[in-house]
């Protein structure tokens, strides 16, 4: 984990709302473990900003310039404009100075067992799988990414999924792009086919509570990587707890996301009487 | 000519510390957080999150939303307990070389008795912050530190229990603050800090509730600074214990403000969210302010303010 006084080397929009940018960071992915973020802070916003979450999305190097030059190690995230930080984030160019504060919480936890890999995201919630993604391959499992978004606008970044050798499976609220419907469809068909399943997901928290009761259902291993509002994202301020299993008023059990996650395993929160949105039964069943 | 270093040394209440900056309360978690980003020891002290005889839990979510230029937090006190405390993070402390002031709370007074108790014996810890910006759940949930009575009663039980230099922290959320400043100087405090948080609220237009589930929440950062800067400035003038001022404080001007208005020394809380190293900024900029005005001693600043 280090601060980073940091510039920007490059900034693009690559779907209407969505954002991808590439932050210059010597040392950071040697550093990163998949699952793990970021908190950043453009250096023009008010000075008073506190800084924002953001996955870790990719990490690379660009090759030397011109001879002599060292290659410059670089970190990327990928972002949605849903606010102030954000649309100010989106207004940055090239050589643009940010802060970075990084890597940062505990990602994936990685099982080298024969089971089937399925990483399921919503949305931008595909952000944390890629690197994830990139672990699974290089020791040598077969990953499946089941990527849900509403519209085909919501749908990131498959192709370089592909390109790793990840099979991927698309799917669409309104069918603009893959299948129509929820991607927990998918899940359920796909958990029904393979007799030992792993769930990695992340994506809004009805779509988490959704994939929670179909791995609760069939007793399959989720992780799934979570938000929360954050001031300090090292643990210090409290202010980014979750409900952890078993919480009561009585014997609370709050979970810091920052720092204990922001991946948990399922069956470490607690999901409340949030009941399977996709309809409670399982096409076709498990296995 | 030789260049000499001002000196930045100043004494509170008998703990020396080698600068005027330290983290606020609460900001810090118990210093080993942020120990990967610099060396404690450049610090003037540090001040541990609030402690209380039990564990406590804290509030439900969301907790925290950012407002314009500050943020508003309920917490709810979350911390390990004193005696978690005294076992797991007080070894932390020793040989580090920076003075650890241990901030504590209580929801009645036997309480506040029993933590200041059980921390007069660790030697790792150098002071006490007592926070009396809490209800008595005794009597009806009236805050400690907004009637000069109760204040005044906790102060001075905490003193029979507890010799080790005594910090009052005094809440803002009062008609008069110089009134209970002048009550917790009489009842034995060896110095005073404030301000603790202003009680304030936000609310979300699209779904009408309120941004964190407490519905209230305590302000803090550069928003409430000109409210700590006057508030300050008046218990300066109110009482003759040392006084650290507490309050929006971001960059080294800021914390200027505060000296040149009396504080001897200041605390920094949500500007170390915004940038983890904003003390250092602090003091290397409180330094460097010095040299610029030929001065060869942060206290010459202490107080300096012309009217
Ligand atoms: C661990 C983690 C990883 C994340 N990864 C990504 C990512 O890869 N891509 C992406 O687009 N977004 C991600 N988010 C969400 C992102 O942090 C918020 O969208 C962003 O903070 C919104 O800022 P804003 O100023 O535009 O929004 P505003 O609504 O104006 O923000 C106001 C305040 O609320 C906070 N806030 C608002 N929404 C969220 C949220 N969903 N989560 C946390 N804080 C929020 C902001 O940080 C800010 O303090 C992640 C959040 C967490 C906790
Ligand atoms: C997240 C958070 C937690 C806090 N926790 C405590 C606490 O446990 N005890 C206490 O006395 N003050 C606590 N405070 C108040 C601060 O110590 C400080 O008085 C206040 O934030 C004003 O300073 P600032 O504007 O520099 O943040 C907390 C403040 C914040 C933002
Ligand atoms: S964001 Fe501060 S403890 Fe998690």
């Amino acid at each position: 984990m280090k601060n980073y006084e940091t510039i920007i080397l490059n900034n693009l929009e690559i779907s209407p709302g969505y954002w991808r940018m590439r932050i210059l960071a010597p040392g950071f992915a040697a550093a990163a473990a998949p699952g793990q973020f970021v908190m950043l802070r453009p250096e023009q916003a008010l000075p008073t900003m506190l800084r924002r979450p953001f996955g870790i999305f990719r990490t690379g190097c660009l090759p030397p310039e011109c001879a002599g030059l060292p290659p410059r190690e670089y970190m990327e995230i990928l972002y949605k404009i849903v606010g102030q930080g954000t649309k100010i984030m989106s207004e940055l160019h090239a050589g643009d100075r940010v802060e970075l504060l990084g890597p940062l919480g505990r990602g994936f936890a990685i099982n080298d067992t024969d089971c089937a890999k399925l990483l399921v995201g919503g949305g931008i919630g595909l952000v944390p799988l890629f690197l994830l993604a990139e672990e699974l391959i290089r020791r040598g499992h077969r990953v499946r990414l089941l990527m849900g978004g509403r519209t085909r606008d919501d749908i990131l970044a498959v192709t370089e999924f592909e390109r790793l050798g990840v099979e991927t499976y698309v799917s669409t609220d309104d069918g603009s792009l893959g299948e129509e419907g929820f991607v927990t469809r998918v899940l359920e068909r796909k958990l029904a086919k393979y007799p030992c399943a792993e769930v990695y997901a992340c994506g809004p928290m009805p779509m988490l509570a959704a994939v929670e009761a179909i791995c609760g259902e069939c007793n399959v291993p989720l992780q799934v990587s979570l938000e929360s509002h954050m001031a300090c994202g090292v643990g210090a301020c409290l202010g980014c707890v979750v409900k952890g299993t078993g919480h009561s008023d009585q014997r609370p059990n709050y979970l810091c996301t920052c720092k204990e996650g922001p991946v948990f395993s399922a069956d470490q929160l607690d999901w409340g009487r949030v009941v399977n949105p996709g309809g409670g039964c399982l096409e076709g069943g498990c296995r | 000519m030789s260049v000499k270093r001002p000196n930045l040394a100043v004494n509170i209440a008998g703990i020396q510390l080698r600068n005027p900056v330290m983290p606020a309360s609460g900001t810090f978690g118990y210093g080993e957080e942020y120990a990967a980003f610099f060396d404690l020891k450049r610090l003037g002290a540090i001040i541990t999150k609030g402690l209380s005889l039990n564990a406590k839990a804290g509030n439900p979510m969301p907790r925290i939303a950012e407002t314009t230029s500050g943020m508003l937090n309920a917490i709810g006190l979350q911390n390990v307990g004193i005696d978690a405390f005294v076992a797991k993070k007080a070894p932390y402390y020793r040989g580090l070389d920076t003075p650890v002031i241990a901030n504590f709370f209580g929801n009645t007074l036997d309480e506040y008795g029993e933590v200041a108790r059980r921390l007069a014996d660790v030697p790792e810890v150098t002071g006490l912050e007592l926070n009396i910006s809490c209800p008595n759940v005794k009597q009806g949930g009236i805050v400690f530190g907004t009637d000069p009575r109760a204040a005044a009663e906790v102060v001075s039980l905490v003193r029979k229990q507890n010799d080790k230099p005594l910090i009052v922290k005094l809440s803002p959320n009062v008609t008069d603050i110089t009134v209970i400043a002048r009550a917790v100087e009489e009842a034995g405090a060896d110095a005073i800090s404030c301000i603790n948080t202003l009680t304030g609220m936000a609310i979300d237009i699209r779904t009408r509730k309120p941004k964190i589930a407490n519905r209230t929440g305590g302000l803090s950062g550069p928003a409430i600074r000109p409210v700590a800067v006057r508030m300050v400035h008046q218990v300066v003038q109110a009482v003759k214990v040392p006084v650290i001022g507490i309050g929006g404080i971001m960059t080294a001007s800021d914390a200027l403000e505060f000296l040149i208005a009396g504080a001897r020394a200041v605390q920094v809380g949500t500007a170390n969210f915004v940038d983890p190293t904003a003390m250092l900024s602090i003091i290397d900029g409180i330094e460097s302010f010095l040299v610029e005005e030929g001065l060869e001693d942060v206290n010459q600043v202490i107080g300096s303010l012309t009217t």
